[in-house]
């Protein structure tokens, strides 16, 4: 008896205390960021290294807008392209595909969704890239090496498609189909369905998959990195190299770890990547949950 | 003829088109890597470490460094956060507290998930730094568990949600106590789910670069101890992938990887399908 | 002498392999309440759901035969066109589903849809079909409020008046009062009752004494076939079947 809840009291325990690490996990790794962000932030104000374009650590410059902005055209892209490709084909396969279709497509999106992203760099890397030197920036009249910021956001596009577009496939089914009778038997046509019935009852979760697609895009370090072409200056077009908050971490690493200020420079450009991934994961996956206790019809 | 249908093919074109670009990237990649893989893998290719050559000739050998050092890394990361995770989740479920607080647990574990693998990885080397460790197999090991384990966990989590309520009050009659109902009733009900979610765990972990990039370091050699520098599958494709003599074996790397990930895919559909076909109602 | 609004010919359908109706001769009449009853699967849903070819949105479903609407066999109609056929009928399903909206724009729904675009036109309307369902001075002053904030009661109810509101001739109705408390039940009673002077009314129902109060033609099916049809109180007082006279006294349910 004595054995049995002696066991019975460690077991509890050590899960409590796994557990709760685990789950704090992300407040210690905020907080070893900023504190090694405060090394570069003591001498570097915060506008300035927000606001500035000139990276040279070696003249103690830390300016990061020509990533900011990289970062944002990439991302912006990016989902520019995936949002529309994502929820028409999630509409495709819930509400138009024959069944075996249906199907068959639903496992493709997973195993696109478990692709590493050094594979897609490499494709990136070896063909998107000279696709996009031979033949689409020449086609806007612009020299381009294909290793840009154009190239970047192509390749992030196509990792998005399978979380918008699984997270968009669950939502949709999980709609009643008695609610779909209701607008079809007014004599609405399917597509007039799907445009104010469909959208509107998923609308949260659509917005979440969105977020999640963008939480993911702004984070993507790898894949970025190895078609992006490394160079830290304002574009002038998106056809010209630049750099991601990601991407430049992988970069550099190598270079400004042994310097303390650099390191911390780079850690601040962590600590800004963890934020604001964090924050479009929170808002995403609180509508996710939302939207789910809502789908009790 | 009518607007209203007219309306309805043009978004049907275009929803077939969109359908056929996502299928067609996923080919698309496939075919790439599967095509420069496969003529880029020979026996010696698996069977060899890389032998450097003098500047100038291709590089020779073959990257076996990687294969065995992704599975140095990946599988005890995997076993590791395997039994975080079904302490977690095991914990979560057995009503040891209150909704509202495990409920906040899934969520931070959910956007642990999301957090970019390279913030695990930095985390890491600030800490191995700190302790004075340089880039090695341990290191790279415990980024890999973190990794692993939000993804291991919530899957485990929602696998052994469905076991019916019903099935744990009977346990609970005959005596047992919460955590002894937790290990032996709940667990065995929920069996293939938890280990399609160890598969996609396991998964993640081969695949990912970001991570080990500065915590596992890299080496042409096989990794002797668990402090050594070591290979891996995508360090090596990462590393090689714009030398152009390199990038055969970047490919041959890139098919194994890509052939892990679809079995991978291919066994966790059959387990939770198995899964499906055995839940007591 | 009775005009037939609807009418079906040999009609046969095969959900999944199954043979949910068999061979289903029938004549609704126009302007009139017709009841469908007979105990629980025995394909009373699928028949109302054949009349504005809903059937077709399930997967698997086989439909061989005729139905006559106002004499034009549907079933031959393209694809296109279903919409069209589906304005000319209501439907008002188990549970009330009022759309993801407010509750004016659930009963504009239609409106808009079938093209109009008139402000003034769709709110008066509005006002006509919430008065006909009698919800006009429950929510009058609450337009704009999502119709998820109406009780169950007022939900089913708005569901009818957005039914009624693209005019209609008939109204197809699964089991309205099933899922409602005995006082809304009642209401919506008494508005099938209302509704039938101007409509044709098709009711699914599974409680004899629903179809006694409200009913004045009787088609009873009971697996998937056609057992016996014909006007109310023939059917009640002098039912012709054996299964029928089963069901009547309850021995059959």
């Amino acid at each position: 008896m004595n054995t049995r809840k002696l066991r019975d009291i460690i077991g509890t325990n050590l899960m409590r205390i796994v557990t709760l690490s685990v789950s704090f996990l992300f407040f210690f790794i905020l907080i070893i960021l900023l504190y090694k962000s405060t090394l570069v932030l003591g001498t570097h104000s915060i506008t300035d290294v927000l606001f500035s374009s000139i990276w040279n650590p070696d003249n103690d410059q830390f300016g990061l807008a020509a990533v900011i902005i990289d970062t944002i055209l990439v991302t912006g892209i990016a989902l520019f392209i995936a949002i529309p490709i994502s929820l028409l084909s999630a509409v495709y396969i819930v509400e138009y595909a024959p069944l075996k279709l249906r199907r068959t497509i639903r496992p493709f999106i997973d195993v696109l969704a478990g692709v590493p992203s050094v594979v897609y760099g490499l494709c990136a890397f070896l063909f998107l890239a000279p696709f996009v030197k031979n033949v689409v920036a020449p086609w806007f009249g612009v020299q381009s090496t294909g290793l840009c910021i154009f190239s970047a956001a192509i390749i992030l596009s196509i990792m998005v498609f399978p979380i918008i577009i699984s997270l968009c496939i669950e939502s949709f089914d999980a709609i009643p189909i008695s609610l779909k009778e209701a607008s079809l038997s007014i004599g609405a046509t399917k597509w007039e369905t799907v445009k104010k019935v469909v959208f509107r009852a998923s609308a949260p979760s659509i917005i979440a998959a969105i977020l999640l697609g963008f939480g993911r895009a702004f984070g993507e370090t790898i894949a970025v990195n190895m078609v992006i072409g490394g160079t830290i200056r304002f574009p002038s077009s998106v056809f010209n190299p630049g750099e991601t908050l990601a991407s430049l971490i992988a970069s550099k690493y190598g270079e400004l770890m042994s310097i303390p200020l650099h390191e911390s420079a780079l850690m601040l450009v962590a600590l800004i990547l963890f934020i604001v991934v964090l924050l479009f994961y929170f808002i995403g996956f609180l509508l996710l949950r939302r939207a789910k206790k809502r789908w009790k019809y | 003829m009518n607007k209203r249908t007219i309306e309805e093919h043009i978004f049907k074109i275009l929803m077939v088109a969109s359908v056929c670009i996502v299928l067609g990237s996923l080919i698309v990649i496939f075919g790439l890597v599967i095509v420069n893989g496969i003529s880029s893998l020979s026996l010696e290719m698996i069977t060899q470490t890389p032998i450097l050559t003098p500047p100038g000739n291709p590089p020779g050998g073959g990257i076996l460094n990687a294969i065995v050092g992704s599975l140095l890394l990946a599988l005890p990361a995997t076993g590791l956060a395997s039994l975080i995770g079904i302490g977690i989740s095991l914990f979560l479920q057995t009503d040891f507290l209150p909704p509202a607080i495990s409920n906040t647990i899934r969520f931070m574990l959910d956007v642990l998930w999301g957090i970019p693998s390279i913030i695990y990885g930095i985390f890491c080397l600030m800490i191995m730094i700190y302790i004075g460790m340089s880039s090695s197999l341990i290191v790279g090991i415990i980024a890999l568990t973190m990794l692993e384990i939000p993804i291991i966990t919530r899957c485990m989590d929602e696998s052994i949600k469905m076991v019916p309520i019903g099935l744990r009050e009977a346990s609970y009659s005959l005596g047992s106590t919460k955590f002894e109902t937790a290990v032996r009733v709940v667990r065995r009900q929920a069996f293939p789910g938890i280990l399609a979610g160890i598969l996609l765990g396991l998964g993640r972990g081969i695949g990912d670069a970001a991570s080990i990039l500065f915590t596992a370091g890299f080496s042409n050699r096989i990794p002797m101890s668990i402090f050594d520098s070591t290979a891996a599958l995508p360090t090596m494709i990462y590393n090689l992938y714009s030398t152009p003599l390199g990038q055969s074996k970047a490919f041959a790397a890139a098919f194994l990887l890509l052939m892990i990930v679809l079995v991978v895919s291919v066994l966790s559909r059959l387990l939770t399908r198995r899964f499906k076909k055995h839940i007591i109602k | 002498m009775v005009s037939y609004q609807i009418e079906t010919k040999n009609l046969d359908v095969y959900y999944h392999k199954n043979h949910v109706l068999k061979n289903v001769d029938i004549k609704i009449p126009a302007k009139q309440l017709t009841a469908v009853i007979g105990p629980s699967g025995c394909g009373k849903t699928t028949l109302l759901k054949s009349f504005n070819r809903l059937l077709e949105i399930q997967e698997d479903i086989k439909i061989k035969g005729q139905i006559l609407v106002d004499g034009e066999n549907i079933l031959d109609r393209k694809a296109s066109e279903v919409p069209d056929i589906r304005k000319k009928m209501g439907l008002l399903s188990q549970k009330p589903y009022p759309l993801p909206m407010s509750i004016r724009d659930n009963i504009a729904y239609g409106l808009r849809i079938h093209g109009t675009t008139n402000k003034g036109e769709i709110e008066k309307t509005v006002e006509n079909c919430l008065k006909e369902v009698g919800l006009w001075d429950e929510v009058k002053g609450r337009l704009h409020d999502s119709a998820s904030r109406l009780s169950v009661g007022q939900q089913q109810r708005l569901c009818l008046a957005r039914a009624i509101a693209i005019q209609p001739e008939v109204v197809l109705c699964d089991e309205p009062t099933s899922a409602l408390d005995p006082l809304a039940a009642q209401q919506i009673e008494k508005l099938l009752l209302r509704l039938k002077k101007d409509y044709t009314v098709v009711l699914v129902t599974h409680t004899l004494r629903q179809a006694k109060r409200v009913a004045d033609h009787i088609i009873f099916l009971y697996f998937g076939m056609v057992i016996e049809q014909g006007p109310a109180d023939e059917f009640f007082n002098a039912p012709q079947n054996p299964e029928t006279k089963a069901y009547l006294s309850g021995e059959i349910s």
